[in-house]
């Protein structure tokens, strides 16, 4: 294999800043602008937001181990499950999505780095001062924004300081993401490499690029969105508020035409990580590419106008009621064609169970058992019952846990060996994945129980007759969350390890990455544009 | 089709400006947040963090003025400039569109809901009819009308996307003289409108009564047109800097891709203040 080749054709003339004039130490990182250093850091920021926002979930499943309160005031808990859901959301799982696509779009489409490299480190550290920000409301006067993740007034209108700091984060965030993804969507526009042609990039390149699109679209709305409850706070307008003519309602509606579309902006990339993973461990190609690439179009279409079964109880009209339900029903068919896809692909294949594939089954199980309770709660009579039940609770972690999540963990083991050289201990790799996913059904799938029996999310303590399930719950809970230091021990014995990965740690992969790039990739790569046949 | 030319694309070396501008950032939060909620010091930090800002935008815009000058940018990074400023754009259309929305809900849903049969019990006085204050605030304000000053901003904001498209013809056919006139016309025009924009506020605020604080109406209107005055500004800045760099002759025939971005931008706040004329002045 010729791979190595890029890596000693560094250039000449003002190519030289780019390839040499790189600074080491703190400074490398701290100004760094090689899509690789970017993507790394993000890809440990997440990680460390990720059991910043772990910690939390475990104090709210301590509280819920018995009923009764234990050890938590109710406000406390109140913020516990904000930050948490705000945290992983923008901390843990979307910014571990930014770090596969620096790392991974410009290898795998043949460019030299990301569009914009200046920016590109912009992005990044502008999540930092809203991390900041979110977790110093902790420690302000009143405690940090106990309102939920999705801010709703008019209680997020009477609470204090840390609701501004919030507020502010959020705004950041946004301008993060808006920066991040035009990079995105620029690189794989503009710096494709000759003959690789749309329908030839990567499925991972595609569910990228319909994610950016999602995020310019909506970010903005949720700046807007929280722009009015800064104002309705401060500045006397009455957006939210009935007494001037506003309404609660109507943040809600902006709110959701962000968060529903913001739901698959989590879930788009994993679907394109396991459509990588998938077909390297069956030694088959993906079935279906372009109807996967259609399949997810219309899924990001489709998100823009199913927001309203987010609020089947707040008294839309029944036609909008009738609307919603329909149209959430519908993301069901492409959603399935990708189920369908990925099993057809799975068929007859020569298949070996290695982490990534074990994580990559992992997910399309459990994912579909969340699209399935997706559609039960979809039917607006069935949701006005379950509307703010545990069932909810149980329905977006399958999708959020064992959908985005186990995808990620999927595609660091994958991508592992390309990033460090090394390989990781497949042994304990294995048991990462047992342990997390007998923790996770253990801890989530006992909340379908408790949804249906009537227990409401966001509180600190409830009825006698939901103990037992929110007991299992809660050692679910554990079990899981500290197996996730086996991950983070995992990664750390790979990078220090000697386990030198081959050339090809998996037969079966074929993206330009693994077939054009040496093992590790180099600081530089694709200096020379390869030319896709 | 990818036309990448690696080697010819020019990469950003590592850069401090970015940090320097997250710090901006953390610090006018932090100030914005102390001065909302009357914490003292408040205003110097965020007066720290804006300067910090400025700074910053100093430093990258003019690192990114000498790259270009240098003839770093070949035709792919002008094309990825092309897209990120298309979809820059896109991102503002949407931040307009969470407000014009909560403009549509309020005046579609919220109001006449509010004069249903059911809050007739609560509120028996009350008249939902826009312009309206809500139920509960006192609705005696007028409603700023159309075609006063309104409508001769929007003459000003038309006549100002033909000007600064005569100085792009003038740039392309090479006509300095043109270039720069037209530019000038068009910053000037910018800073018209937002003169004329200033006294309505004043005159709403003294004579109509009609403040940010007055229920849906002053929310929606102070919102919209304030934060396109806001954008009107930004505009108006970049024209300004578009201008001097005209002046130190900058800009080719065919090498100007910076004019035509802030062209872009100005035909965007263009088209956003005709929405603003006909649903938030007019209907």
């Amino acid at each position: 294999m010729s791979a190595a080749a890029p890596a000693h054709d560094h250039g000449h003339g003002h190519h030289d800043d780019h390839a040499h004039a790189h600074p080491t130490g703190l400074k490398r990182w701290l100004f760094t602008t090689n899509h690789k250093d970017i993507g790394t850091l993000y890809l440990w920021f997440s990680l460390a937001m990720f059991f910043m926002g772990g910690t939390m979930a475990l104090l709210i499943r301590a509280e819920l181990f018995k009923p009764g309160l234990q050890f938590l005031n109710p406000e406390f808990f109140n913020s516990l499950t904000t930050v948490h859901g705000l945290v992983m959301v923008f901390g843990a799982i979307m910014p571990a999505w930014v770090g596969f696509a620096n790392w991974l779009i410009p290898m795998q489409i043949g460019a030299a780095d990301m569009a914009f490299p200046r920016m590109n480190n912009w992005s990044f550290y502008l999540v930092v001062p809203a991390a900041i920000l979110l977790v110093a409301s902790f420690f302000v006067p009143g405690g940090a924004a106990a309102s939920g993740w999705t801010l709703y007034p008019p209680l997020i209108i009477q609470q204090g300081i840390a609701v501004d700091m919030t507020i502010l984060a959020v705004h950041i965030l946004g301008a993060s993401s808006i920066m991040g993804s035009i990079n995105i969507i620029t690189t794989i526009l503009n710096l494709r490499a000759p003959g690789m042609t749309l329908m030839k990039m990567p499925l991972f390149v595609w569910t990228w690029l319909i994610t950016a699109y999602l995020l310019i679209a909506v970010m903005p709305v949720l700046a807007g969105a929280v722009t009015m409850l800064l104002t309705d706070r401060h500045f006397g307008t009455s957006f939210f508020n009935a007494a001037g003519g506003g309404d609660p309602t109507m943040f809600m509606h902006i709110f959701w035409f962000f968060g529903h579309p913001e739901v698959y902006i989590m879930i788009l990339p994993a679907f394109g990580v396991v459509s990588a993973i998938i077909p390297a461990f069956a030694r088959k190609p993906l079935f279906g590419y372009a109807s996967m690439v259609y399949a997810t179009a219309s899924i990001a279409i489709l998100s823009f106008i199913v927001w309203g079964h987010h609020m089947f109880t707040v008294g839309m009209p029944a036609a909008g009621n009738l609307f919603f339900m329909y149209a959430t029903m519908l993301i069901a068919v492409p959603t399935g064609v990708k189920i369908f896809n990925w099993i057809a692909t799975m068929w007859k294949g020569s298949m070996t169970f290695e982490t990534p594939m074990l994580f990559s089954i992992g997910f399309l199980c459990l994912f579909t058992i969340g699209g399935f309770s997706g559609l039960v709660l979809a039917i607006t009579p069935v949701d006005i019952t379950l509307h703010n039940t545990y069932y909810v609770v149980a329905h977006f972690h399958y999708v959020l846990v064992s959908g985005a999540l186990f995808s990620i963990f999927a595609g660091v083991y994958f991508w592992l060996p390309k990033w460090t050289g090394n390989m990781y201990n497949e042994k304990l790799g294995k048991l990462h994945f047992w342990l997390s996913v007998i923790g996770f059904n253990l801890a989530f799938f006992p909340q379908h129980f408790l949804g249906l029996a009537g227990m409401p999310r966001r509180i600190p303590d409830y009825a006698l007759q939901f103990a037992e399930w929110n007991m299992w719950s809660s050692i679910g809970a554990f079990i899981f969350g500290f197996s996730q230091l086996l991950f983070l021990y995992n990664v750390i014995e790979c990078i220090r390890s000697n386990r030198k990965s081959e050339q090809m740690p998996w037969e079966g992969a074929d993206s330009l990455e693994w077939t054009h790039l040496p093992t590790p990739a180099p600081y530089h790569t694709f200096e020379t544009a390869p030319v896709i046949k | 089709m990818g036309n990448a030319q690696p080697g010819g694309y020019y990469y950003a070396p590592p850069s401090h400006w970015p940090i320097v501008g997250s710090t901006a950032l953390l610090i006018m939060a932090s100030g914005g947040v102390m001065l909302m909620n009357s914490i003292d010091g408040g205003g110097p930090v965020f007066g720290v963090g804006v300067a910090i800002l400025v700074f910053m935008l100093f430093g990258w815009f003019g690192t990114v003025i000498r790259e270009s000058q240098g003839g770093l940018f070949n035709k792919q990074v002008d094309l990825s400039f092309r897209w990120s400023m298309s979809w820059f754009i896109f991102s503002e259309v949407m931040f307009f569109a969470a407000f014009f929305g909560a403009l549509f809900y309020a005046r579609v849903y919220s109001l006449p809901w509010l004069g249903d049969a059911d809050n007739k019990l609560l509120w028996p006085e009350f008249r939902a009819q826009w312009p309206s204050a809500g139920p509960y605030l006192p609705p005696q304000f007028s409603p700023m009308h159309a075609w006063g000053i309104p409508a001769l901003n929007t003459f000003l904001l038309l006549s100002s996307g033909v000007t600064v498209t005569y100085a792009h013809w003038a740039l392309k056919m090479g006509n300095r003289k043109g270039l720069i006139l037209g530019l000038l016309a068009t910053v000037a025009l910018g800073f018209t409108f937002l003169g004329f924009q200033i006294y309505e506020y004043v005159h709403a605020y003294h004579e109509l009564n009609l403040k940010l604080t007055t229920g849906v109406f002053g929310s929606t209107f102070f919102m919209l047109t304030g934060f396109h005055g806001f954008h009107v500004t930004l505009g108006a800045v970049m024209l300004t800097v578009i201008l001097l760099r005209s002046i130190k002759g900058h800009f080719t025939a065919d090498h100007h891709f910076a004019f035509e971005a802030v062209a872009w931008y100005w035909h965007f706040v263009d088209v956003v203040w005709l929405l603003l004329f006909v649903f938030v002045y007019w209907v």
